[in-house]
């Protein structure tokens, strides 16, 4: 049984479970999306990927509304596009996002957001990146609060709870316990929360301190697949490498085995690679 | 599931506080946490676990933390995430007893910067606190005290407001012949520490009335009453009442939000504390009608005594054998005014944020604990009572047809006599503030706050809208929470508006980006537009405020971002500032 449905003027028919994002996708229409991910239950908190749905008094979260039937959804409305550029600037006027996603780019651009427009005063979410180890950085300016590493740590794949949204409205951050440093929390340095990051908040040390350096050229690297030696699960590993070295390791989100997660000796367990024979 | 706990033990004080309330613990080696789905399944203790530990020692610390993380099997930081997420827990910060002191826009009106300086003079330490639901009586404070818990202070002067008591105040005085009134006729009359008292003024019959009717009567009554909610949303109860019993599941619940915190509103903390046993009745039958066989009353943190009373209330009703199988308890808020909308109130009664939840699914089938659940405010339950005592023909003959019965006014600030007040829908803004003496001192109106800060300002051109439903929506104001707060014409509105929106960027909970966001730039740009310090033109400020308007009106999660620029942006329509 399918969903029939009407956007921006043409009908579609998407299958039982189907979110308004998922049919919009399927007639082309490109919707903004930032917090949500595909291996990730929505948290439908950035609101960037808004769609007007005639008989609802406010505007509709694509990404987490089921589709219904009859439903009329006007994606491209000046009040759907005023919201989306709304949100994409006031996202950017708190926190840095020149390490985001490549699409934001595009986003900003296609939207004609100006997140100066708020000023040189306007509070941002700055602090002062947590490095506390050699395997990973907490650059917490870059946060958006999309929610995705709290998930992804806890019920949608680790089953860790490390972090947790911690405080109140602007004051909100992601917290472990008392804001105690990663190796005295639960954390298992799974490096989960890297993987669905949409804005280079979390990030491995070595690409982190590499981006300080303006070393990072993703147009320089290669990416090979291989199935990671550890152990006999047979999780897909994509090695990327610059100039012959290796600079970063991730899973492929649709691979069936990860859905993009790895445990510590997969993501971080390489570093031996490049240490040369005295290592 | 085994999770890290922590490291930190919790003191003796802090142990018997959370056992209190989690009973005493079956094993742990105090490095992992056994309690497995047993102890999960009582995450809903989290939040009165915390209070039990901050009542006891004043504060949260990483001991009684790990130990409640451990008893309940929440990780810690999540139980973190919790506790730092409510204004009323001290996380991590020395103990010790606390003064709150309202800094809101009705205690300003009567001098609680003034309050505020003196404390800072004589270098008393004290929080300033959004609005403690006292504006009949301002200005107010609340005191906390490690064993003796909280008590709330009004009126407060410079020099009481710095010694902690713990005097019990009146509900609060009613100005008008109760021998008229129906939803305030108990206050002051009948005692509401004696269920005896409340039996004698006719307690308790509607109950059995309801039974010799059956649920499905009951139901028809409210329908054919036109009761609508009271708590701000305006939605008919027979259909909400019905959704709930016609729900699939055998585990259903009921709610009755005692989360008062709309600044100006104090009208359901009125009737928790001087009618307690009347929202015990209204809760049973609601149990009975819908099929609930559990209920919750969520009181904010900041009404002790309004928690005690429903608590003492309960206790005494169940005693009775009056309950039935119904089970009844008392929820306490602890400081966060999103707590008052319905989704987020499940979320704190499940032991999480108060986050609210994108809405469908609606609670009449996806509620707390994702359960059918009916909820509703005080004032709305104590008129469910009349309709069933009464009938609901008898109720709809009262007011307009589209809003029907009597309706409770919180009227506060620059008036005779502030207090709660009793009309029947249809009476004029102009009548309420006859009623309340009119404006202070013989002075001129200035302006009228309708609903609170989530409200709407309105000049004295709305004086003769009649207050109902109908006619505040043709005319663009609102009736929200039934708070009225009248500003006298010497007011300057700059810091009113200064206020409210820092309100709402302290209320906001942080999760959509909108509200999150939106509140704080809401508040610069109007800092900016008060001190003539623009970006751009003067219209370019107010082109941004519009833009902000829009953006957390159409895309906020709920109905705090929803409303967060309502009142700026009518303050600004009519020029107040």
């Amino acid at each position: 049984m399918s969903i029939t449905a009407t956007i921006n003027g043409r009908t579609v028919a998407a299958p039982q479970g189907s979110s308004i994002l998922d049919a919009c996708r399927q007639v082309g229409s490109d919707i903004p999306i930032y917090c949500y991910g595909p291996t990730i239950t929505p948290a439908n908190a950035c609101r960037v990927c808004m769609v007007e749905v005639e008989g609802s008094r406010v505007l509709v979260p694509s990404c987490s509304r089921a589709l219904e039937e009859g439903m009329v959804i006007n994606t491209t409305t000046d009040r759907a596009e005023h919201s989306r550029k709304l949100v994409l600037e006031l996202l950017e006027s708190a926190s840095e996002l020149n390490r985001s996603d490549a699409e934001v780019d595009g986003w900003m651009s296609d939207y004609g957001a100006d997140s100066q427009r708020f000023g040189p005063e306007a509070v941002t979410v700055s602090k002062p990146a947590k490095v506390e180890d050699d395997l990973y950085v907490r650059d917490y300016e870059r946060c958006i609060l999309c929610y995705k590493c709290v998930d992804a740590c806890g019920v949608d794949h680790q089953n860790t709870f490390a972090i947790a949204v911690a405080g109140r409205g602007f004051d909100a951050h992601i917290s472990t316990e008392f804001d105690v440093a990663l190796p005295d929390s639960a954390c298992v340095y799974c490096g989960n929360c890297i993987a669905v990051c949409p804005t280079g908040a979390l990030d491995g040390k070595v690409a982190w301190d590499m981006k300080e350096a303006g070393t990072w050229d993703q147009s320089a690297q290669e990416v090979i697949q291989t199935v990671c030696s550890y152990c006999g699960v047979g999780c897909n590993l994509d090695i990327h490498t610059q100039d012959g070295n290796i600079v970063d390791v991730t899973s492929p989100m649709d691979h069936s085995v990860t859905l993009g997660n790895l445990c510590i000796k997969g993501r971080f367990g390489w570093v031996y690679v490049g240490s040369g024979s005295d290592g | 599931m085994d999770l890290r706990t922590m490291l930190d033990r919790p003191t003796e004080v802090e142990t018997s506080a959370v056992d209190s309330v989690i009973g005493p613990p079956t094993g742990s080696n105090g490095r992992v946490a056994f309690g497995g789905h047993a102890a999960r399944a009582q995450r809903h203790l989290l939040l009165p676990a915390l209070h039990a530990v901050q009542d006891a020692t004043g504060s949260v610390t990483r001991g009684a933390l790990g130990y409640i993380s451990d008893r309940l099997t929440v990780s810690p930081a999540e139980a973190y995430g919790v506790a730092t997420f409510y204004a009323l827990f001290n996380v991590d910060r020395k103990g010790g007893p606390t003064i709150h002191v309202c800094d809101d826009i009705v205690c300003t009106q009567y001098g609680a910067n003034v309050l505020c300086s003196s404390l800072d003079s004589s270098g008393t330490e004290y929080e300033r606190s959004p609005c403690l639901g006292q504006c009949d009586r301002a200005p107010a404070a609340m005191f906390h005290q490690p064993g003796n818990g909280y008590a709330n202070a009004a009126p407060v002067d410079s020099d009481s407001v710095g010694r902690i008591t713990f005097d019990e105040l009146s509900p609060g005085l009613i100005h008008q012949d109760l021998s008229q009134l129906t939803l305030l006729r108990r206050i002051g009359v009948v005692d509401p520490s004696s269920l005896d008292s409340y039996i004698e003024s006719g307690g308790f019959q509607t109950l059995t009335k309801a039974r010799e009717m059956g649920a499905e009567a009951v139901i028809g009554e409210l329908k054919a009453s036109g009761l609508k909610g009271r708590g701000g949303a305006a939605f008919p109860i027979g259909i909400k009442w019905e959704g709930v019993r016609n729900a699939t599941g055998d585990e259903k619940y009921v709610i009755a939000n005692g989360d008062e915190s709309e600044p100006g509103t104090f009208k359901d903390r009125m009737l928790m504390e001087g009618d307690p046993f009347a929202v015990v009745e209204a809760m049973v039958i609601y149990g009975y009608a819908t099929g609930a066989s559990q209920g919750y009353i969520y009181v904010r943190g900041e009404y002790p005594t309004a928690e005690k009373r429903l608590a003492g209330a309960i206790d005494q009703t169940k005693d009775a054998g009056l309950l039935g199988d119904f089970n009844l308890e008392v929820r306490r808020g602890a400081g966060a005014y999103i707590c008052g909308e319905e989704t987020a109130l499940f979320a704190s009664i499940e032991g999480h944020r108060g986050e609210p939840r994108q809405k469908p699914p609606f609670p009449t089938t996806h509620g707390v604990f994702g359960k059918p659940t009916g909820i509703n405010n005080i004032e709305t339950l104590l008129a469910s009572l009349e309709v069933v005592a009464n009938g609901g023909d008898a109720f709809a003959a009262i007011g307009t047809d589209q809003s029907t019965g009597p309706k409770l006014f919180c009227v506060s600030g620059a008036v005779e006599r502030p207090g709660v007040y009793e009309v029947t829908f249809g009476a004029t803004l102009g009548e309420l503030l006859d009623l309340a003496g009119g404006v202070s001192d013989g002075r001129a109106l200035g302006a009228i706050l309708m609903g609170g800060a989530a409200g709407v300002f309105a000049d004295d051109s709305a004086l003769d809208v009649p207050l109902t439903f109908e006619h505040t929506r043709e005319t663009g104001t609102t009736m929200g929470s039934g708070a009225i707060v009248f500003f006298d014409d010497q007011t300057d509105f700059g810091p009113v508006l200064s206020r409210i929106a820092q309100f709402f960027r302290d209320e906001s909970c942080g999760q959509c980006v909108p509200c999150r966001i939106g509140t704080v730039r809401q508040q610069e740009s109007l800092e900016r537009l008060l001190a003539n310090q623009t970006l751009g033109t003067v219209d370019d400020e107010n082109q941004r405020l519009s833009d902000l308007a829009m953006v957390m009106t159409d895309a906020s999660i709920c109905g705090l971002g929803q409303t967060a620029s309502s009142a700026v942006q009518s303050a600004l329509r009519l020029g107040l500032v």
